[in-house]
């Protein structure tokens, strides 16, 4: 699991790439938490367009950060998030908690 | 059910990195069956749940066994069975419910949601310092025209 980051005027952009499962995420929120918490960003963007597989595994690390941007008043975004993520998302719920937009369009 | 068409059956350990390579096993058999991309996709991710669970929960103290074994049937069915000889669930009903997890902040609570919400069907047997057994049927639409 690869995260890559990019921080310009308080917005913090991380990008993950490769298996976001049990094996992948604790590098992943690892390496996320400490941006977050090196560069207190005001927003942050989780891009998950190259997560070649989530499971709910995943969930755990998207609530994570969650509530680490909650903590210092923050927002966090998920975006372009692939079909097979998206079902993972859907079927957990925290759509409702977290402004999330597929790479595909909804019917 | 008829008898399986064909059967695939596979030991590891429970190292997580192993959860990928349960996936891939289980998705490249499934694929005689001519599945959607979505539907292999489905498996995967219940495969994947049942595998991290054994690796989590079964096995907190260490390495042990987990049998993966994936039956094809001739009406588009595949039965997948994840087992493991572990510590046990003692309540099943409650470890089913959505939310509840005995695994800390970094488990969701969410795999036999998903598990049961990707499949269509799950049965989990288990005893306490037996081991778990899950069982998951999952239905392959069939191709009424070719491409």
């Amino acid at each position: 699991m690869k995260v890559t980051a990019r921080f310009h005027s308080g917005r913090l952009w991380l990008g993950l790439k490769g298996d976001l499962d049990h094996h992948g995420a604790r590098d992943a929120m690892i390496l996320i938490k400490s941006r977050i918490e090196e560069l207190y960003p005001r927003d942050c963007l989780l891009d998950l367009s190259e997560v070649s597989f989530m499971d709910s595994s995943g969930i755990a690390v998207i609530l994570k950060t969650y509530k680490l941007m909650n903590e210092l008043g923050g927002r966090l975004w998920i975006e372009n998030v692939p079909a097979q993520p998206m079902k993972v998302i859907d079927a957990a719920g925290i759509d409702r908690l977290v402004a999330i937009s597929s790479l595909t369009a909804k019917e | 059910m008829n008898r399986p068409i064909n059967e695939m059956r596979c030991e590891f350990e429970s190292r997580s990195v192993n959860e990928g390579f349960a996936r891939a096993l289980a998705a490249g058999f499934l694929s005689q069956l001519d599945p959607t991309l979505e539907e292999l996709g489905d498996v995967k991710t219940a495969v994947s749940e049942a595998v991290t669970n054994c690796i989590v929960h079964a096995y907190p103290k260490g390495i042990g066994k987990i049998l993966l074994r994936v039956r094809l049937y001739p009406d588009s069915t595949a039965e997948i069975t994840i087992r493991d000889w572990g510590v046990g669930i003692p309540d099943i009903d409650k470890a089913m419910e959505p939310l509840y997890t005995t695994g800390g902040e970094d488990r969701s609570g969410m795999g036999f949601t998903i598990m049961s919400s990707f499949t269509d069907g799950l049965r989990v047997r288990s005893r306490p310092g037996k081991g778990t057994t899950v069982v998951m049927k999952k239905r392959v639409s069939p191709r009424t025209e070719p491409k």
